[in-house]
């Protein structure tokens, strides 16, 4: 039709454009942290900020332990099974051991040992996907076979006989957490990768003469840092739970270890006295929460795929 | 005017949920039968103007204003009144039939379901007045098609079955919301002929929402061309189109006003459209226009009569000309 | 009419493949992938559980025992442990092909007899927790997409988010603590009180056989068993799905078809129990094969805290004793499992969607 047409955006040359400019855009995840496009920035709401509140406290318990805890967290006392009191304020276990003393150095553990699962299986994980992902083909079918096989033990199960064969102990459950859950990384990595490779500015990188590695930290890290980071937020949850699951079956840290999964247990024996077992699964609950509840929050701002149901 | 008209729009303004406002004072009214053009760039309120028709608005928009339809109150209906016009008062068509269709629903049960509920058909009645509407769109074997599902058709088949779906129900006044954009171009010219050809069947009223002005002109007899959510121009299509009396207007067809040189040639309007909410105090278009005088931009001008038919809202309206 | 004749020419017939060799050559490449998982399992099993330091008879025989050479001995030939690995696998595989799981060095009866002791037990938890929790995940899900960004939605995500933060462990002993040891409704654990004999076997779920049986006093107290665990398993799965459930039905929301189905005058309920559902339902079943498998490891942890002789307690045993054989049954089960849902999802998807035809 040779009638003027309006200004409709957007059109060929602008969809080209974009296309073009996407590198640019590489810390786009970072921009929409600040909150510049839509809605609230992330320090405005609420949950956001309880939940950040929670980790920052947490933090500090672990960090300053011996100034918060009123007992040494391994000392018997006489009493034992004493129920909350002024003196115990979470009561005391079936040692006599303070709990509130241990549900406090029992942040040590937890906490450090989330992150370090997350960061080895993200390692793993994702140097597996971005080779996967940026060289296709034979490696990428191994690595996706690979991944399918673990998908194929449930989690637990698999963890479980890890670290049973490698016998219970501290190094041997992390070890075990980080071989389930390095496939999910691997994924998301991979399919990042992917998306980017396909897009028609990493062959102009070609053309230009771009070496695969120089591509590769230029535009494909860029791009698969968002996804990663929303990823091990929410996973820095899940550590902590399965780390707790573990120890709770005696496959975590050796007693007397105040580690919370391993509190619980304690408790499980006498049901009366709901102290031993109430107070660490609290702190389990709240820990794995906040960091559930920022995972969410980030991933609203970043994976624009489940950004969209809040602009309207 | 307004008094014989199927639908007429008294000042209609809508502000969405967060207060931003998106339509102003629009002013509109549609005849028995007439095909009347809406155009406008987006964002300029004309696809938010056909959903504050039938009340789909996103939850929380305010609607202020008179609406009238048939000689009833738009505004003051509830939810079965507004049920009770949806389909079979006003319809409508929308821009793109592969996502107005329901994928995985088959086409007989898409077609039939309102049908049996406005009009009380029985199952049976209403597969054979689906056979009947599929034909009068001009769709082959009507039988198997209703079997069919949506991707097995080409974009104009599903926007014809997307016609039948809004005509099932004998709507009075159908709105198109683009219909045409997401189309092939011999494909447009079809749905374009089945629109008219309804209309002198059937005394359907049309409201023709585009952004492409070659189209209004082989179809409507009147247009409004809106800008930032208001009504810009309004007039007789051809006369509007050869003689714009709006800057916006003629920015539009790309004519050059005062024409001094290049007849016809094609030149881009500067600046960008108005986002809505961050509107200027004045006439929305004064920040991209060659005519603005700071009367422009100290309140937005009303609409005032050129000739018998035709309304501008702008005050150098009279003095405009325009080479095309 | 030219305009129309155009336009017609653009149709496509609508085009019908033949379907069944597309399935036949579907199901086909599905059973060589799940031999060949199944295949991978066996592997990656035998050979965790070699390169390991200790092995099923230091797991299994007492201290005692083990300082005594010719025990250690007797046991490691008795199970073959004292034969190399691959001799040890291809003897595994060998039987294997015969249906022979092999021996369980924990119950000292064969891996197939257990499983088929275990596996209903668990079975019987683990499909009313799914139904309930695809129907609550469901409802609440879309809910809380159609109230989007009202009170409604945010009690709903914060309530998710609780049920995805909480240890099962953990939870099953509270609602113990609460309906159990305070009120006193609800039985402490098992599958039967001590006063009921277990049903004869049928399907192996007492609920069910009890009533086959015609002893419905057994099969009422069976249930009342059943409940408790079947909450905290429900709770863990349900938080996934409404999430999950929610943002997928967002995105329908958003679709013209939606708008075009209001547009036509439906009343609210055909748009969102026709039109919402039908095409919500789709990512739901796509994420429900995961969820299962989510919650059959959750009830690893729930059985140990009920005392519900089921084959997550099983594995645990078998996981804790360096039992192989067990090992192995419980992976190659579960595997089996996961690619029979898996299958099962994308048989659904054809069903549901007709885009898809199965390619």
């Amino acid at each position: 039709m040779s009638e003027p047409t309006m200004t409709e955006p957007p059109t060929a040359v602008d969809l080209a454009d974009r296309r073009v400019r996407k590198p640019l855009a590489r810390r786009s995840w970072l921009r929409r942290l600040r909150g510049t496009s839509a809605g609230h920035p992330l320090w405005r709401q609420p949950l956001t900020v309880v939940s950040v509140t929670i980790l920052v406290a947490w933090l500090l318990i672990a960090a300053l332990a011996p100034l918060i805890a009123p007992y040494d967290p391994l000392a018997q006392h006489a009493a034992t099974y004493l129920p909350p009191s002024g003196a115990h304020p979470f009561g005391t276990d079936e040692l006599g051991r303070d709990i509130l003393s241990r549900l406090v150095y029992g942040a040590r553990l937890s906490i450090p040992l989330a992150l370090v699962i997350v960061a080895l299986a993200l390692a793993v994980g994702g140097v597996l996907g971005l080779v996967a992902g940026y060289l296709g083909r034979f490696v990428d079918e191994a690595l996706m076979r690979l991944t399918d096989l673990v998908f194929a033990f449930p989690q637990i199960i698999l963890a479980m006989a890890v670290s049973a064969a490698f016998g219970p102990s501290t190094r041997n459950a992390v070890l075990a957490l980080v071989i389930v859950s390095w496939p999910v990384y691997a994924r998301v990595i991979r399919s990042a990768v992917l998306t980017v490779r396909g897009e028609d500015y990493l062959h102009a990188a070609r053309l230009l003469g771009v070496g695969p590695i120089r591509a590769l930290r230029r535009d494909v890290v860029p791009n698969s840092v968002g996804p990663a980071v929303v990823l091990a937020t929410l996973e820095l949850g899940n550590a902590v739970l399965m780390l707790a699951a573990l120890s709770f079956l005696g496959l975590g840290p050796r007693p007397p270890a105040p580690e919370w999964g391993a509190m619980i247990a304690l408790g499980s024996h006498d049901l009366s006295k709901w102290w031993v077992s109430v107070f660490p699964g609290l702190a389990i609950l709240t820990v794995v929460l906040a960091f559930n509840i920022l995972g969410d929050a980030l991933r609203d701002r970043i994976d624009p795929r489940y950004a969209k149901g809040r602009e309207t | 005017m307004s008094g014989s008209a199927l639908l007429s729009l008294d000042r209609l303004a809508v502000t969405l949920p967060g207060g931003v406002p998106v339509i102003h004072d629009a002013t509109l009214h549609v005849e028995p039968g007439e095909i009347v053009g809406i155009a406008g760039e987006s964002g300029s309120g004309k696809s938010l103007t056909a959903a504050a028709l039938l009340n789909l608005l996103p939850a929380g928009s305010r609607v202020t204003g008179g609406a009238t339809f048939a000689g009833e109150d738009l505004l003051g209906l509830d939810r079965a009144g507004w049920r009770r016009i949806r389909g079979a008062g006003i319809s409508m068509v929308f821009q793109d039939p592969t996502a107005a269709l329901h994928p995985m629903l088959p086409i007989g049960r898409q077609l039939t379901e309102h049908m049996r509920r406005h009009l009380g058909l029985s199952r049976s009645d209403a597969r054979a007045r689906a056979v009947e509407l599929l034909d009068q769109v001009r769709i082959p074997d009507p039988q198997r098609t209703l079997r069919s599902y949506p991707h097995q058709f080409s974009g104009g088949m599903r926007q014809r079955v997307a016609i039948a779906i809004a005509l099932a129900c004998r709507p009075k006044l159908l709105i198109a919301d683009e219909p045409t954009t997401a189309l092939d171009v011999t494909v447009q010219a079809g749905i374009l002929a089945l629109l008219s050809r309804l209309r002198d069947e059937t005394g359907l009223s049309v409201l023709f929402i585009t952004h492409d002005l070659g189209v209004l002109s082989a179809l409507t007899s009147r247009t409004y061309v809106f800008y930032a959510g208001r009504v810009m121009e309004t007039g007789p299509t051809g006369a509007l189109l050869s003689t714009p009396r709006h800057p916006y207007t003629a920015a539009l067809l790309g004519a050059r006003p005062h024409g001094a040189a290049g007849v016809g040639s094609l030149r881009p309007i500067p600046g960008s459209p108005v986002v809505p909410g961050q509107a200027p105090p004045g006439c929305p278009f004064a920040p991209r226009c060659d005519f603005a005088t700071a009367d422009c931009t100290s309140a937005p001008p009303e609409p005032a009569p050129i000739g018998t038919d035709r309304l501008s809202a702008c005050p150098v309206a009279p003095e405009l000309e325009v080479t095309p | 009419m030219t305009a129309t004749t155009t336009a017609a020419a653009g149709t496509r017939p609508a085009a019908r493949r033949p379907r069944v060799p597309n399935l036949v050559r579907f199901l086909g490449k599905r059973v060589a992938i799940t031999i060949g998982l199944l295949w991978g399992v066996t592997v990656v099993t035998f050979a965790l559980v070699h390169v390991v330091p200790g092995d099923a008879a230091t797991a299994n025989l007492s201290e005692q025992a083990l300082n005594d050479p010719a025990v250690v001995a007797a046991y490691r030939a008795k199970w073959g442990l004292d034969q190399p690995i691959w001799q040890q696998y291809l003897h595994y595989l060998g039987n294997l092909l015969h249906g022979d799981l092999g021996t369980s060095q924990q119950t000292g009866r064969p891996v197939l007899t257990d499983l088929v002791q275990y596996v209903p037990a668990t079975l019987e938890l683990a499909v009313p927790s799914m139904i309930l929790a695809l129907v609550v995940g469901t409802a609440v899900g879309m809910l809380a997409a159609v109230r989007h960004g009202r009170a409604s939605d945010q009690v709903v995500r914060v309530g998710s988010l609780l049920g995805l933060s909480t240890p099962p462990f953990w939870l099953s002993l509270v609602v113990l603590y609460l309906f159990f040891y305070l009120l006193g409704v609800s039985p402490s654990g098992g599958r039967l009180s001590p006063q009921f004999a277990p049903p004869p076997s049928v399907t192996g779920m007492y609920t069910v056989d009890a009533a086959l049986a015609g002893q419905w006093a057994a099969a009422w107290d069976a249930v009342q068993h059943l409940v408790l665990p079947v909450l905290v398993l429900t709770c863990l799965t349900v938080a996934t799905l409404i999430r999950f459930v929610r943002s997928a039905m967002l995105e329908v929301l958003q679709q013209d078809y939606i708008r075009a189905a209001y547009a036509k005058g439906l009343p609210t309920r055909t748009v969102l129990g026709r039109h919402l559902l039908r095409a919500g339902l789709v990512p739901v079943i796509t994420v429900s094969g995961l969820a299962f498998a989510s919650l059959l490891s959750g009830t690893v942890l729930v059985e140990n805290i009920f005392g519900w002789p089921g084959l997550g307690q099983y594995a645990f045993r078998s996981a804790t004793g360096l039992d192989l054989p067990s090992i192995l049954g419980v992976s190659l089960f579960v595997a089996l499992v996961y690619t029979g849902v898996n299958l099962l999802v994308d048989l659904l998807y054809g069903l549901i969607d007709p885009r898809i035809r199965l390619s």
